[in-house]
């Protein structure tokens, strides 16, 4: 099938920029990044049209497809990792969202990272990247995701770290690494817990398994520890790993950091694709999720809520233009996963899913839109700060129009894509949980707020933009993309997508939005507002507003101080409490035992050395006694 | 005359034995060393000698060890004159206390 090829070119493309990328001149090693990722996105449209039409629903539903299922790792004839890919509409979209971006970013990058001394690097990483996605998405096995989860790691440390002469991006790219990394313990041990109980790993296998009243299922509801079954313990070990990959509260602290990377990264990673693995984690996961009691998924509604309106509140206060996008992410992830966990499986329940999966493909287009245009906004005037910004709505006219549309798109205004997306997501959480949807409506009017803030902060504000000499020159690489995806973002909420992607592959009905998104529309406007009456002419309303609201806004400003405490508790109790009481265990004690050891040994051969003084006769005198004594024990004592 | 016990003559043998060992072990001389151990192996003959006579008077198998014993003495005495040389060569004595480098 010519599935595999749809990662296997950009891992082409990878391979041939790292190894020959120094030789090859920076536009070529671009348009070859760029062509690989347009073959694979033609592959994908291909392949779902293949899926779409010539296989097409069948007995109602879209099936699952497993294609090139190879065992890879047998273990014993009962246990055996195999690599396979698995199609269904949730991973064909997937797939066309992830080629799609990253055409688009390294598109824009040909431009933006003109004159970089590392481009075919900037280049091989990307593609690196696209392959991991790719492969992450189409696996059908649960340690493939697992595998290509780690995968999508390093690239994400490669990309971060990629000024790496900068000790601030060395620490963010570590920093990153190293979150995801320790929820990823938590990942393999749901692995392991999850296909020790439906003994198998592949992905179609285990759902079948675990979201049926099968034996495996029963056994493993029975397997009660500390409470709760095993299998909900799988899963939300589990959602744990997602909540790590996807900056959830509280393993969250890495995203902002992260921004210090290029931000066409910025725009591939942490906005369109790597921050949404956990949420296709659990949407690929949902029928056990769903079977295994309410636990598990209200644990992700809960963590998604939360950190929703987390981010949301942080990302008011922030002044630097990416790390308030940083936090949009952030919240926008939460409403994904709120939406997941409000979900149920079955008929019109299924909404949760597929507006969460809604979301995702439309949040790809408007929040890769922003970063794209804010990477031309920080080109234009050299810096991330919003105080450098304003007034810059003559200068850039094309970037003023698309970030305007991202914005609208984000705020949930109709008809640009969010709208759609978000109403559903409302939707289902309405039906589910009062208290979820009136976190999620309040997050979303401050979703509203702190865009608007950074649109009128950026292009009205001042009437002037400050230090701005000429019009910038304008490149049809970085232009074309912030066009395609502005397009996309306003239209792409027509897609009838609960019709598509489903939990169970059974169409959900879509369901009127007319009433009930009045209310929400209308929130969505008085952000609008109160952003425009304080942020579009420059006066004192936001700096008093913030002194008036005093300790408040300082603890939100400060991120709620969540990294002062993790920092505490890594260097103040980790490292002083257990880690230099154990290093010192090791050196005096356990080493000092070795030490001593041979120290001793050292001692009794000083004094013992004078045994063999090199005088013959004393050698002669030993040998003779031994000999006599020897004799008489033998002759003598020894009695067999 | 009356026959000499077998005892008195192992008296002798053992301290001809001893002797040469105090000899081996007391003197500096390598060549006197040597002589030392030639009476070692010459109480050994006697040892045996004694022990045919007494014991198997109809065999001759102790005298046979005992010519044994007198050609090897003579070949092992020759090597090791041919060691006390080359040992003069690098060390210009035959003290056995300056050739003490077999040590720590």
């Amino acid at each position: 099938m010519y599935i595999a090829w749809i990662p296997l070119l950009p891992l082409a493309a990878f391979v041939l920029l790292g190894c020959w990328g120094k030789r090859l001149r920076p536009v070529t090693a671009g348009w070859i990044g760029i062509l690989t990722a347009l073959g694979s996105l033609l592959l994908a449209i291909l392949a779902t049209y293949h899926y779409g039409v010539i296989v097409g629903p069948q007995a109602g539903r879209f099936p699952e497809l497993l294609l090139m299922k190879f065992a890879w790792l047998p273990f014993n004839s009962q246990l055996s990792i195999d690599m396979s890919i698995l199609l269904d509409p949730a991973s064909l979209m997937m797939i066309l969202v992830v080629c799609f971006v990253s055409l688009m970013v390294q598109l824009f990058s040909l431009g933006y990272m003109r004159g970089e001394q590392r481009f075919s690097t900037y280049y091989a990483f990307l593609s690196l990247f696209t392959f991991s996605m790719l492969g992450l998405v189409l696996a059908g096995n649960l340690f493939e995701i697992y595998i290509f989860w780690e995968l999508v790691g390093l690239s994400s440390y490669l990309l971060i770290g990629f000024y790496f002469t900068r000790p601030t991006a060395v620490a963010a790219a570590k920093k990153a690494f190293i979150v995801t990394r320790f929820a990823d313990l938590g990942f393999l041990i749901g692995i392991l817990i999850l296909g020790l109980g439906a003994q198998t790993l592949d992905l179609h296998t285990l759902l079948e398994r675990l979201s049926t009243p099968s034996v495996q299922a029963q056994h493993m509801n029975s397997t009660i520890f500390l409470g709760m079954s095993s299998l909900s313990w799988g899963l939300i070990l589990v959602f744990v790993g997602g909540a790590g990959k996807s900056a959830m509260f509280p393993l969250h602290v890495w995203l902002p950091d992260a921004m210090e990377g290029p931000t066409p990264v910025s725009a591939l990673i942490h906005a369109a694709t790597m921050v949404v693995a956990g949420v296709y984690l659990v949407a690929r996961l949902f029928p056990a999720f769903s079977y295994s009691g309410p636990t598990p998924l209200g644990l992700v509604r809960y963590v998604g809520a939360g950190s929703a309106l987390l981010a949301a509140a942080i990302a008011c206060t922030q002044t630097d233009i990416k790390r308030v996008l940083a936090y949009s992410t952030m919240s926008q992830i939460g409403f994904m996963m709120l939406a997941l966990g409000s979900s149920g499986l079955g008929g019109a329940k299924e909404l949760g899913y597929s507006a969460s999966l809604f979301h995702l493909f439309t949040h790809a287009f408007f929040k890769s839109l922003l970063f794209l245009a804010a990477g031309i906004i920080i080109h234009q005037v050299h810096s991330n700060e919003m105080e450098a910004m304003g007034g810059l709505r003559k200068a850039l006219p094309l970037t003023h129009i698309c970030f305007l549309i991202g914005c609208l798109a984000i705020a949930g205004i109709p008809p640009f894509a969010g709208f759609f997306s978000k109403e559903n997501i409302l939707l289902a959480a309405f039906q589910a949980d009062r208290g979820i949807y009136l976190a999620a409506l309040f997050s979303s009017g401050l979703t509203s707020f702190y865009m608007f803030r950074l649109y009128f902060h950026i292009f009205w504000w001042k009437s002037q933009p400050a230090g701005l000499t000429s019009r910038p020159k304008a490149e049809w690489t970085m232009g074309l993309p912030l066009l395609v995806l502005a397009s996309c973002s306003s239209i792409a909420g027509l897609v009838p997508f609960p019709r598509l992607v489903s939990a169970d592959g059974y169409p959900v009905a879509e369901q009127p939005l007319g009433s009930f998104s009045v209310l929400p529309v209308l929130v969505s406007f008085v952000g609008l507002g109160i952003a425009s009456f304080l942020y579009a002419r420059e006066t004192e309303r936001p700096r008093k507003l913030g002194q008036q609201l005093g300790r408040f806004y300082r603890i939100i400003n400060h991120k709620f101080y969540i990294d002062e405490i993790y920092l505490f508790v890594t260097r103040d109790v980790i490292v002083k409490g257990l880690a230099a009481p154990a290093a010192w265990v090791d050196r005096r004690i356990v080493d000092g035992f070795i030490n001593g050891l041979a120290r001793s040994t050292a001692w009794v051969s000083q004094r013992i050395r004078g045994l063999q003084s090199g005088r013959l006769q004393q050698y002669m005198m030993y040998f003779f006694a031994g000999l006599a004594v020897l004799a008489i024990v033998i002759l003598y004592l020894w009695k067999p | 005359m009356s026959e000499i016990p077998l005892t008195h003559i192992l008296f002798v043998s053992t301290a001809l034995f001893f002797i040469g060992l105090y000899g081996l072990l007391s003197r500096r001389n390598l060549i006197t060393m040597l002589m030392a151990i030639e009476l070692i192996l010459n109480s050994v003959n006697i040892n045996f000698l004694a022990f045919n006579r007494y014991l198997h008077p109809d065999q001759l198998h102790g005298v046979f060890f005992s010519l044994f014993i007198i050609t090897i003495a003579a070949a092992e005495a020759a090597v090791a004159i041919a060691v006390i040389i080359n040992l003069y060569r690098t060390h210009q004595s035959i003290d056995v206390e300056d050739a003490g480098e077999m040590k720590f």
